[in-house]
């Protein structure tokens, strides 16, 4: 039954993963992104974490693809005007190496000894753990994260900004 | 439960089909997306460690990664924004150069 679920959400997340790279419209991207996502949430729940998989569902299916919307918005571009690289060498060349990638990616997961998997009495969504891990041993990767947010917030603003008449550009 | 070799087959099939989507398409939104892929087809197998192992670190690693993602995405999109305003266009061949 479990094994039935994995197929199930493996292919869709595969399905619709290959769906995201090969449209050309920026919007059936990102709707397909969404199916992406939640079909990886429903595999963190099989792994046995309630929690990042709300996370998963409420920061990237949420806030990520809701901003990529936005701006995708913003722009108004026509779908059209893009289309993949013409040059046949190049597209080859992405295919080649992408399979190159997997074979060499599958070939070291095939030889990392599978370990028996944990008793089924033992669970891994408890929240008090995983906050009292975050919190004790990884304070400082957390407090660093919590800066670099405040910056991306910062470098966002600034970027995103439109330039008033009286500055000029460097 | 499916073995832990099946999860880490999968995170390499999600990671690949975004490395093909970074070197096939052109419009810098749809680059983006397929970076997110990337990153989700890493998430993966850090849970899959994480329940496989019994440890919580993956976990924390996850969330870690989540924050990241969120950082890079804002910023991102900002500069797609920026450069929309100043070339009109979001494909990346037309951006190719540092200076004009």
């Amino acid at each position: 039954m479990g094994l039935a679920i994995f197929y199930v959400l493996a292919a869709l997340a595969l399905a619709s993963a290959l769906m995201v790279v090969s449209r050309k419209n920026a919007v059936t991207s990102a709707v397909y992104l969404v199916l992406t996502m939640t079909a990886i949430a429903g595999l963190f729940v099989q792994l046995g974490s309630v929690f990042i998989a709300a996370l998963q569902i409420i920061v990237y299916a949420g806030a990520i693809m809701v901003l990529f919307l936005f701006v995708i918005m913003m722009l108004n571009l026509k779908s059209d005007e893009f289309g993949f690289d013409s040059r046949v060498f190049r597209r080859l060349f992405a295919a080649a190496l992408g399979v190159i990638l997997l074979i060499q990616l599958v070939m070291t997961a095939a030889r990392f000894p599978s370990p028996p998997g944990r008793p089924a009495d033992m669970s891994v969504g408890d929240i008090g753990a995983i906050s009292r891990k975050l919190f004790y041993d990884y304070l400082y990767p957390f407090e660093i994260v919590g800066v670099l947010l405040l910056a991306a917030i910062i470098g966002a603003m600034v970027m995103a900004r439109r330039r008033s008449e009286g500055q000029e550009e460097e | 439960m499916a073995p832990l070799g099946h999860y880490l087959v999968l995170s390499a099939m999600l990671f690949a089909i975004g490395v093909w989507g970074v070197l096939r398409n052109r419009n810098a939104l749809i680059i983006f997306m397929s970076v997110e892929l990337m990153l989700n087809a890493v998430n993966i197998s850090l849970m899959a460690f994480s329940s496989y192992l019994s440890d919580y670190s993956g976990q924390v690693f996850i969330f870690l990664v989540m924050a990241v993602a969120a950082a890079e995405v804002a910023v991102g999109l900002a500069i797609i924004v920026s450069i929309f305003r100043a070339k009109d266009t979001v494909n990346v061949d037309d951006v190719s150069v540092m200076k004009w």
